[in-house]
């Protein structure tokens, strides 16, 4: 790990696994002291395991709303669309014909989401902690403490992937 | 001389006999040069009864003087109006007109309300004299403000119809610029006895300012039927202020016909039930400023206090640790940091350093030689290790341009101890040192951006030249254009610094530490340190 200076974002937590309801799929957020957070995958969610190749990145979650219309002026960030925990930032899918949306899990304003990734999504699979980010949220100040609550630590995460493995079916 | 003639005999005895004092008559009858003015009062008030007396006018004199209405003894020894007045009316004696009573200013003038008397005399200056000295201030010169209650521009209109008339009946016009201006007279008595009293010139550039602030408790009681007759001019009274302020007041009287306001107000004005007083005495000193330049060595040293929810997070800072000792010295009442761009708490300042300059507000000393100043730099720089100071000098309020010029548009050097993920040899980092005018693309840095608009900034990388250390270390010293993020340019923040040193080298770079080599700004002037 390379050592950081001290601005880094530093894992914040994850939100407890399995975001609505679906198996394994883990959102990591990096959260900075200045409270801006950074939505990525964790290492466990099903994009980032072996043979997925990842087809096509849609910001546009539904008729009217496109993420990447998001338009932020100012300093106050006026404009920016409004996030709670479930609102989705994109869907992902794959070569193998599965569906997969990330979800926020943070309450706040959108400041953007990774253009990056549209052009070349293998970086998301690569670097998914850093240049494969999905997407940067700014929450309100008096909410910013509280957003880390809900999550869970890096140890309490890593317990519970291990437990996922212990208790998987064998399969062949 | 006394500076009346015989073809102002009509308007003077019109005005003295309405309750008008010595000096207003001056004035209205175009009196333009100082040396009338300044006489004592006493002898100017005598000088005018012999000239209005002639020889069987002894007894009419005595019937032209206006009535002692309810007089208000002015107390000599204060200067806050004592609001108490004498009940009922009270009728001084005078067995003899050439007898002078001991209180010369026994009325108050139906026009200055004092302002011309007692106000301008040597024994009012050296109260507000004494205030000065007091106060502690270093100065060579000065600037007198005055501020009058609003309704001395109400008597004056009053006096000026009046005397507009009267002169109108011997086939003559008055302009209101014959008339001499009450703040004009006023200086021109004052200022000779201020520079008398102080030792200084009064000058109108000086940074010295000494001011005073005359009231009246019947101003609004005096401007009232100006509100009804020009509403439009009154804005609604903000706090616990009167609605007539001067500008309000001259404003409704510029608007205001004849008629109307001599139907409103009585024309001549009345006698008032009191003096002036003066509320506010205060002197103030225009802010100084003093540049330099600073080297910073601490990597734990922000550049202002950081205090967070009332707890200070980090000791001390920049800013504290150059301007306090000059606030000590300049006994300022605040300061004022600025410099030309900063850095971040963890980067050290080398070189010739970062130009500053401090805003010292309201100094009481400001007499320094160049050698007292090279002793305020030994001491600031004895005082701590983490911060020195160097070109510490006097300089002007242009001085902060010069700041904001520097901060946007020269260029500085940098050095960086950089990371990198995969082993690296010295032929990988030396492509680095070819490339000239690095054109990069910055979105605002994830680290300000809950303080700062979401941009993209378009920056230059002039040169780059790179030391190499070690397979994971190397040292790159840059050259970029002002408004640079480095950092971001050698970690890349997610990659929306474009390109970045990581980026350039197809792998993941990290910076370790961060020196400013130079800010390329030729200002303040360098001094042989």
């Amino acid at each position: 790990m390379p050592p950081h200076s001290q601005e880094c974002i530093r894992a914040a937590g994850v939100p407890p696994p399995d975001v609505k309801g679906k198996p394994c799929e883990d959102h990591c957020i990096l959260q900075h002291s200045n409270r801006i957070c950074v939505i990525t995958l964790a290492e466990s969610h099903p994009l980032l395991q072996n043979g997925k190749t990842i087809k096509s990145i849609n910001y546009q979650i539904s008729a009217n709303c496109s993420r990447l219309q998001n338009k932020v002026s100012g300093k106050f960030k006026r404009g920016a669309q409004f996030l709670t925990e479930l609102a989705p930032l994109c869907r992902i899918s794959c070569s193998d014909g599965e569906e997969y949306t990330v979800s926020s899990c943070v309450r706040g304003r959108l400041m953007e989401v990774n253009e990056n990734i549209l052009d070349k999504p293998s970086i998301l699979q690569e670097k998914p902690s850093t240049e494969g980010y999905i997407a940067v949220v700014l929450p309100k100040f008096e909410e910013s403490k509280s957003i880390t609550e809900g999550l869970l630590t890096q140890k309490e995460y890593e317990e519970i992937v291990v437990k996922r493995v212990n208790n998987r079916p064998e399969t062949s | 001389m006394f500076p009346l003639a015989e073809k102002d005999k009509s308007i003077a005895r019109l005005l003295f006999s309405t309750g008008t004092c010595p000096r207003c008559i001056f004035r209205f009858c175009g009196v333009d040069f100082h040396a009338p003015y300044r006489l004592p009062y006493k002898d100017l008030l005598r000088e005018l009864e012999n000239f209005l007396k002639t020889e069987d006018d002894d007894l009419s004199l005595e019937a032209a003087k206006p009535p002692l209405k309810k007089i208000r003894l002015q107390d000599e020894e204060t200067q806050i109006d004592d609001q108490s007045q004498n009940g009922g009316e009270m009728i001084a004696i005078v067995k003899d007109e050439n007898v002078i009573p001991e209180k010369p200013y026994l009325n108050a003038c139906n026009i200055c309300l004092g302002i011309l008397q007692e106000f301008c005399e040597k024994k009012f200056i050296k109260k507000v004299c004494q205030k000065v000295e007091s106060s502690g201030y270093e100065f060579t010169n000065l600037v007198f403000s005055v501020s009058f209650p609003p309704q001395l521009s109400v008597r004056e209109h009053a006096a000026w119809l009046l005397v507009k008339q009267e002169m109108g009946k011997q086939g003559l016009s008055l302009g209101r610029d014959d008339i001499v201006q009450l703040k004009e007279a006023y200086k021109w008595i004052s200022h000779p006895l201020f520079s008398e009293e102080l030792g200084v010139p009064v000058d109108g550039k000086s940074l010295f300012e000494v001011s005073v602030i005359f009231a009246h408790p019947e101003t609004d009681e005096d401007c009232h039927f100006l509100s009804t007759s020009c509403p439009d001019c009154f804005k609604p009274a903000k706090n616990k202020q009167s609605v007539f302020t001067r500008m309000a007041v001259v404003k409704a009287l510029d608007k205001i016909k004849d008629d109307d306001f001599r139907k409103k107000f009585p024309c001549p004005p009345n006698l008032p039930k009191a003096f002036c007083s003066a509320v506010e005495i205060q002197c103030a000193h225009g802010a100084v400023f003093v540049a330099g330049r600073y080297n910073k060595y601490s990597r734990n040293l922000p550049q202002t206090p950081w205090i967070i929810d009332g707890e200070r997070k980090l000791e001390s800072s920049v800013e504290e640790l150059i301007s306090s000792q000059l606030l000590t010295v300049f006994k300022a009442e605040s300061f004022n940091f600025s410099s030309s761009g900063r850095e971040d708490v963890d980067v050290r300042t080398l070189g010739n350093g970062r130009p500053f300059a401090v805003e010292l507000v309201n100094p009481r000393r400001v007499q320094f030689t160049s050698q007292d100043i090279k002793e305020l730099q030994q001491k600031i720089n004895i005082s701590s290790d983490k911060i020195q100071v160097r070109d510490l000098q006097l300089v002007t309020r242009e001085a902060i341009g010069h700041m904001k010029e520097g901060e946007e548009e020269k260029t500085k050097t940098y050095s960086a101890l950089v990371w990198t993920d995969k082993a690296i040899q010295k032929k990988d980092i030396e492509f680095l040192d070819d490339l000239k005018d690095l054109q990069i693309n910055q979105k605002t840095p994830l680290r300000v951006l809950h303080r700062r608009p979401l941009a993209i900034r378009v920056r230059i990388i002039h040169t780059m030249e790179t030391h190499y250390i070690d397979e994971h270390h190397f040292r790159l010293h840059l050259k970029t254009q002002a408004g640079t993020y480095i950092k971001e340019f050698v970690h890349g923040d997610f990659g929306r610094t474009k390109p970045n040193i990581g980026s350039l080298m197809n792998g993941t770079a990290d910076i370790l530490e961060l020196d400013v080599e130079s800010v390329d700004v030729d200002w303040p002037p360098a001094l042989d340190n």
